[in-house]
């Protein structure tokens, strides 16, 4: 089989895998070598389905001794199968790099013979590149689950990152469709890659020139929609990852059905994608805004509102928290509000130093007054244009993004029903205290 | 400081001739209505003046930048330079002016139309260069990589360190279609130099299937039942596909 046809094969079965960033690490080129990294990533591309590329993201092999039910690579399936040498890969990854087609490598590989041999194959090929090619460039490697301790810390030696997989947000969840995995196989590691990379940095700071231990940190990722884990369950296990594992990212992939099977949605249903977006939202609060899980969902809510995104939604639910003063709020205040992102929170804060803002200041420092006018005051002032109008609230709090999400989203479960409420919510807050309002019924536009 | 008199300056068009406009403009006690280095039909203007470039009055206005406004104010300066703006020389001229008064306050003026409007143009640049770090596609001829770009922003000084720290060893050629500009990279160093026209030479076999390899790639990875074409030329609009091996 000629390269072309096993990067084919080993490509279209890596393309389920989300992660595809190159960010966290900041390398400089060295004389003699090629490459660098810029902590930032770079995207060089962007496929049909709209998703950065970065890496060139392939499997090593697609042969697995496992039977995971939701994967494309389990044992149990008719399909062709095949993998790279270490040097066809090496090569392969070099002649991309050098065209400036690719920030670096992604390899993750199905499971050949045993979880060591598999990772040594890996190995041998990511030191091929680092020590043959001189190759300085970014590399992610997934770790394969059940890997001895040895052969995981002399991998970390030689990528940036380091990624594995959840795969399932529960014990249950994995039980039922990958019974070969317990998440212990996938915990332990975890807390290994954690722990390596806490130790390198003491040793970092003792010897300047100590090796780096995967100093792009450690990522993970999980199916969503292929078992009826809430988001609740997600977004608490992300946070307790966060916390516990000092994991850099974690990704979440809606799951696009690939094989029938009575415990996985049907091939039919088409992947939760508006869920996915909303779940990355959640995370994006966590990491930057200063939210907790539980702010945004919670034992009685579950689930999340896919209908607005959650900043907005909390919000609404707290109006009690608004107006925020924009001359004066604090910057995490000001991130709380709907329309402003970090961004122009920090503009804020920077240009009221040489001046008090208007409306029309905000408006320039890039914050959406379309959703925030609700939610602020400049100087003691209300917005000149906001409304009590629900339908005008609800229009004005969904992005662009949202109304063209919405009616794409078949398949999945909206509630409607919230947003009467959440529309009159809004307009309390442009009564004066003590005040009500009734919320029309019906005639919701979306 | 007389305001009857708004002569037009003319400048050679470099960094240190724009500074001089500054020098000149506060040495004569005037404000010029424009600074351009387009001398077509200014030149028949009736109250033109060129400006001539000298180091050491360029070199005095630079240091006041950060002696009486900031340290970025330099830097900042610099890429403003680059931006892809009709009134780039009157906009940095303003800037300065408002520099010198505010001090280091000015930075931070973000509502003031010209301060604003300055900031704004130089993160543009900033994230095209940064969107051409990955957008950048190089083919091989022989033992030089050569890529072709059409870019909004004078791109190029912030372009050719990335990949000058990136490729030490290589030696390339970086193209600047718009401005007629090429970043020339070899082991022994960069000049940035202007290039009226370039000729390549046929592409070659081995060269073709590395093309093929990576337009495989790039049309495998996508999930069929994801696809959103409108979110791809969201992310790289069809201004940049033109030099994109990948797209058609
Ligand atoms: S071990 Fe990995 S590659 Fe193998 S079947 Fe399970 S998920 Fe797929």
């Amino acid at each position: 089989m000629d390269v072309y046809e096993k990067l084919t094969i080993l490509t279209d079965a890596a393309k389920y895998d989300v992660a595809c960033t190159s960010s966290g690490s900041d390398r400089a080129g060295r004389a003699g070598a090629v490459g660098n990294a810029v902590a930032c990533g770079i995207c060089h591309s962007f496929a049909a389905d709209g998703r950065c590329i970065s890496l060139l993201k392939v499997l090593m092999t697609n042969s697995c001794i496992y039977d995971c039910k939701y994967c494309v690579n389990r044992a149990s399936r008719d399909t062709r199968r095949t993998a790279f040498t270490p040097e066809e890969l090496a090569e392969l990854t070099i002649q991309f790099y050098r065209r400036n087609y690719i920030e670096g490598l992604f390899l993750s590989s199905g499971v050949l013979k045993s979880p060591d041999y598999t990772t040594e194959r890996m190995t041998r090929a990511i030191r091929l590149l680092r020590d043959g090619y001189r190759f300085n460039g970014y590399i992610h490697v997934k770790a394969i689950p059940g890997t001895s301790p040895e052969l995981l810390r002399e991998l970390g030696l030689l990528v940036d990152r380091m990624s594995i997989n959840i795969e399932l947000p529960s014990e249950s969840s994995l039980r039922a469709l990958a019974p070969q995995k317990e998440s212990s196989a996938i915990l332990r590691p975890m807390g290994l890659i954690t722990s390596g990379i806490a130790e390198n940095r003491s040793d970092l700071a003792l010897y300047r020139h100590a090796p780096r231990f995967v100093p792009a940190g450690q990522s993970t990722q999980m199916i969503v929609g292929a078992t009826p884990d809430s988001d609740h369950r997600i977004l608490t296990l992300s946070e307790g990852l966060y916390k516990k594992y000092a994991l850099k990212r974690v990704f979440f992939s809606a799951y696009s059905p690939v094989v029938e099977d009575p415990l996985l949605p049907s091939v039919f249903t088409t992947p939760p994608l508006l869920r996915e977006h909303r779940l990355y939202q959640a995370d994006w609060l966590m990491r930057f805004y200063g939210f907790s899980a539980e702010e945004i969902v919670s034992e009685r809510y579950p689930n999340m509102n896919l209908a607005i995104d959650p900043k907005c939604n909390w919000a609404v639910r707290h109006m009690d928290e608004f107006p925020v003063e924009v001359n004066r709020a604090s910057y995490e205040r000001l991130l709380r509000v709907p329309g402003i992102g970090v961004q122009s929170a920090r503009r804020i804060v920077q240009a009221r130093r040489s001046g008090a803002l208007d409306f029309d200041g905000l408006k320039k420092l890039g914050v959406v007054m379309k959703r925030a006018r609700f939610f602020l005051t400049c100087s003691g002032k209300c917005a000149p244009d906001v409304t009590d109008d629900p339908e005008e609230v609800i229009r004005g709090l969904l992005s662009e993004k949202d109304r063209r999400m919405l009616p794409a989203a078949t398949g999945e479960q909206l509630s409607f029903l919230d947003l009467p409420g959440i529309a009159s919510g809004a307009a309390r807050l442009l009564l004066p205290a003590g005040a009500t309002t009734e919320s029309r019924e019906g005639g919701i536009m979306l | 400081m007389t305001l009857e008199r708004r002569p037009v300056y003319l400048y050679d068009g470099t960094l240190e001739g724009f500074l001089c406009c500054v020098y000149e403009s506060y040495a004569r006690k005037e404000i010029p209505c424009e600074i351009t280095s387009e001398n077509g039909q200014t030149l028949l203007a009736e109250d033109a003046s060129w400006i001539i470039t000298d180091w050491d009055h360029a070199q005095k206005v630079y240091v006041s930048l950060d002696r009486k406004i900031t340290m970025e104010a330099q830097d900042f300066i610099r890429k403003a330079f680059l931006i892809d703006d009709p009134d780039r020389e009157m906009l940095m001229y303003r800037f300065i002016r408002m520099g010198y008064r505010y001090g280091r306050r000015v930075m931070d003026m973000l509502t003031d139309d010209t301060v604003g409007r300055l900031i704004r143009a130089v993160r543009g640049l900033e994230r095209e260069a940064h969107s051409y770090m990955g957008f950048v596609r190089f083919t091989v001829y022989d033992q030089v990589m050569v890529s072709c770009i059409r870019p909004k922003n004078r791109v190029l000084p912030l372009l050719a360190p990335h990949f000058e720290d990136r490729f030490p060893e290589e030696s390339f050629l970086i193209y600047d279609r718009t401005y007629r500009m090429a970043a020339v990279h070899k082991p022994e160093g960069t000049v940035l130099t202007s290039l009226d026209k370039l000729v390549l030479p046929p592409i070659e076999d081995s060269e073709r299937a590395y093309h093929e390899l990576w337009r495989c790639f790039q049309r495998t990875i996508a999930i069929e039942s994801r696809t959103n074409p409108r979110c791809q030329m969201n992310h790289m609009p069809k201004r940049y596909w033109e030099e994109l091996t990948e797209m058609p």
